[in-house]
């Protein structure tokens, strides 16, 4: 065709193309300026209170009670170890996925979005240190995990491609053992002292709860959702009424439940202490929900799959986990770190049965005279923090739900 | 052979746990001097209720207490079930405005309040937006309706089916109906946050109708508003309905967040009560089986309606 047929290739320049968005027609122009004022109106009134009007000396006085609770002074350090292990971790496993063959086509080593999270990084470490007022030594502390991460994260994205294959294969393998270090760094035990899980607090509480409760629930639930699946009526059925059972009830009831009736449940001096058995309830609670999400991707795998496996010799427990389950669990992603970020929310209700959780210490700290009428100031805190991580975890499943599911067009690329 | 092997292996196993969880706690139980008795729901509470729809005092027995917690419960549940609705459906189809700001503020707000956890929202509601409401003639009027800290007064029909607004009277407000504080917290806060919810649910079903649809409409000379009600919705209905079962049941499962804001629902007169009776079995029977009769209620609603929207063979 010859040049001139072709349609004009006139694409609107960004001002027309906003101008038809937000005055389309006299009712859209309507509704534009409204939503604008409000929005405008809103905004300025929130600048006004968070710039003059609030009081943080509420957050800036209890940062440590917010951050770890009432976790002695003399063992922190436990936990700044334990946050720098986490920190170059982070940063080795951001590296190396920058590494990986798929990733380097782009030529990039630091591609937009990375470019991004470093920047928020280095802004979080230089400002919020100095918002909180904390210490020097503390601000040294919080700068060198932020440089931890970035040159963990540079030198793998760097070199990472050249180590040998059994090397980079170990490195995801470093998350489950730096589980357990953690574990023993926070709660003690090999020779360092012990701190009862009623000194943790805060933020230390409702990670601790909500990583256990997330690791625990993950094959809780498959073994639930295999059973609920399975052609043998005693386990279906048995796994139908446990996940109904659960999901009939609410949360709070649950952990009612455990706090009150768990004591008489198990013989005299076996039942956890009052953090665990929140815990427990937490994972037994998520589990069936997680079990419900995989549900629904397993049902999403053809029968035929599962046949043809069965049809080459593999035995069951083989078909299932080398055919069936990398497919469902592609599928079931997103649904299952929804369920995820649920449970981190969830950890708030620890506060209502007298846990000092993150939402626990808030309350604690606001029963203090000297914080009387402060709530604005350390809800609005809270409600970023949890945003900030949930959102997080959203974009981190709808990034790693690209990776998993190649386009067609990035496959016929390769 | 090996599947009756693995039934049989794990049949056995879930028996025993049973058999050992229950006979530890009859043997606990009785060393406690709480075997199961339910006789105990007919003695006075000794306790008063800050908010009851039916008349309840402390002289009267435990188990009125507890049904004027669940006639709260179901109060909150069913404004809040209306409430939540009319605001999803509102926020979910602003999603397909042609206004550019529209769109992107319902998406804002869905993206808001879903990743901030629920009881967070509770308290902020109470704590810090209705009991900082101001008093007397300060109060916020607005048509038909005053919000005071005092509580929410809304007109409303009065004596011989007058309708009376909120009026002022000494410095107090007087209306014919008057909502609490800690209901209107709760209220507000469910509504806010199960709306994020429904919106999901309602922009995927209109997502879910051809696109052809509108065009159709818009082609016949209906208005974007009458397409939406009129030829849209009703497809997009048969999507919605079930996924709106489950937004249904977890709303009357937060309900039971109340006691965060101080409402006197059912949970929270089940705590009290086991505080004062140690009869944490029973209460909890109770309180289970409660929400698990309103979810079967609301599950068997809505599968009536889900019968009514869906397409039929004729």
């Amino acid at each position: 065709m010859p040049a001139s047929f072709a349609p004009p290739s006139v694409s609107p320049s960004r001002w027309q193309r906003l101008r038809t968005e937000l005055f389309g027609s006299r009712v859209d122009g309507l509704i534009s300026i409204a939503l604008g004022a409000a929005l405008v109106a809103i905004a300025l009134g929130l600048l006004k209170w968070t710039f003059f009007q609030a009081q943080w000396a509420v957050i800036q006085a209890n940062s440590t009670l917010f951050a770890v609770g009432r976790y002695p002074i003399d063992q922190q350090w436990r936990l700044w170890l334990l946050t720098g292990l986490l920190a170059a971790a982070s940063g080795l496993s951001w590296g190396l996925l920058r590494a990986l063959p798929r990733d380097q086509t782009t030529g990039q080593l630091w591609p937009f979005n990375d470019r991004l999270a470093a920047g928020v990084l280095v802004a979080l470490a230089l400002v919020a240190p100095l918002w909180l007022q904390l210490s020097l030594a503390i601000q040294l502390r919080w700068w060198g995990i932020t440089a931890l991460v970035l040159v963990g994260r540079w030198a793998m994205a760097r070199w990472g491609s050249g180590l040998p294959r059994g090397i980079k294969r170990l490195v995801p393998l470093i998350w489950p053992g730096l589980y357990l270090v953690g574990m023993v760094l926070i709660s003690g035990g090999l020779g360092l002292i012990q701190v009862a899980p009623s000194q943790w607090g805060g933020l230390l509480l409702t990670l601790v709860a909500s990583s256990f409760a997330i690791l625990i629930c993950f094959p809780l639930g498959l073994v639930l959702a295999l059973g609920r699946r399975s052609e043998l009526p005693l386990l279906r059925w048995g796994s139908v009424v446990y996940i109904e059972f659960i999901r009939g009830a609410p949360l709070i009831t649950l952990l009612f439940l455990g706090q009150n009736i768990l004591g008489f449940l198990l013989p005299g001096g076996l039942a956890p202490d009052r953090v665990w058995r929140a815990a427990w309830v937490l994972t037994f609670f998520a589990a069936a929900y997680v079990a419900e999400a995989l549900r629904s991707g397993l049902a999403a795998v053809p029968r035929g799959q599962l046949e043809a496996a069965q049809s080459l010799g593999m035995t069951m427990p083989q078909s299932l986990v080398q055919v069936v389950l990398p497919q469902a669990l592609r599928v079931a992603l997103p649904a299952v770190v929804g369920q995820f970020i649920t449970l981190l929310q969830d950890t708030t209700l620890l506060s209502l049965i007298g846990l000092l959780d993150l939402l626990g210490t808030a309350r604690a700290v606001m029963a203090n005279p000297a914080f009387l009428g402060k709530s604005a100031e350390v809800y609005l805190v809270l409600a970023v923090l949890f945003w900030c991580c949930c959102a997080a975890l959203g974009l981190g499943s709808r990034a790693l739900e690209t990776r998993l599911n190649p386009s067609d067009q990035t496959r016929y690329q390769r | 052979m090996v599947p009756f092997a693995v039934q049989a292996a794990a049949g056995l196993l879930v028996l025993v746990i049973v058999a050992f969880l229950l006979g530890n706690l009859v043997r606990n139980l009785t060393a406690a001097g709480l075997l199961l008795s339910w006789s105990w729901l007919d003695n006075p509470a000794g306790f008063d209720l800050a908010e009851s729809s039916i008349p309840f005092s402390a002289s009267q027995p435990y188990w009125l207490a507890l049904l004027a917690g669940l006639v709260n419960t179901l109060k909150v549940v069913v404004v809040g079930l209306v409430g939540a609705t009319l605001l999803g459906t509102v926020v979910g189809s602003a999603a397909f405005s042609t206004n550019g700001l529209l769109k992107r503020v319902a998406r804002s707000y869905v993206e808001l309040v879903r990743n901030i956890p629920l009881l967070l929202q509770l308290v902020f509601w109470y704590f810090v937006v209705f009991l900082a409401l101001p008093n007397g003639a300060d109060a916020i009027q607005l048509p038909g309706i005053v919000l005071a800290k005092s509580g929410l007064y809304l007109g409303w029909f009065g004596e011989g089916w007058q309708w009376q607004l909120p009026h002022l009277q000494e410095g107090v407000w007087q209306a014919p109906l008057r909502l609490t504080v800690e209901f209107g917290a709760l209220l507000t806060g469910l509504v806010v946050y199960t709306a994020a919810f429904i919106a999901e649910v309602v922009r995927g079903g209109i997502a879910a109708v051809p696109q052809g649809q509108w065009e159709a409409a818009r082609s016949l000379g209906f208005s974007p508003l009458v397409t939406l009600r009129r030829i849209v919705m009703p497809q997009a209905l048969r999507v919605i309905v079930p996924g709106l079962n489950s937004q249904y049941i977890s709303l009357a499962k937060n309900s039971s967040l109340a006691v965060a804001c101080g409402y006197t629902d059912l949970y929270s007169v089940a705590e009290t009560t086991l505080n004062q009776t140690g009869r944490a079995v029973e209460v909890v029977v109770l309180l289970l089986g409660s929400y698990l009769v309103i979810d079967l209620l609301i599950s068997a609603l809505m599968n009536g309606l889900n019968a009514a929207v869906q397409l039929k063979d004729r």
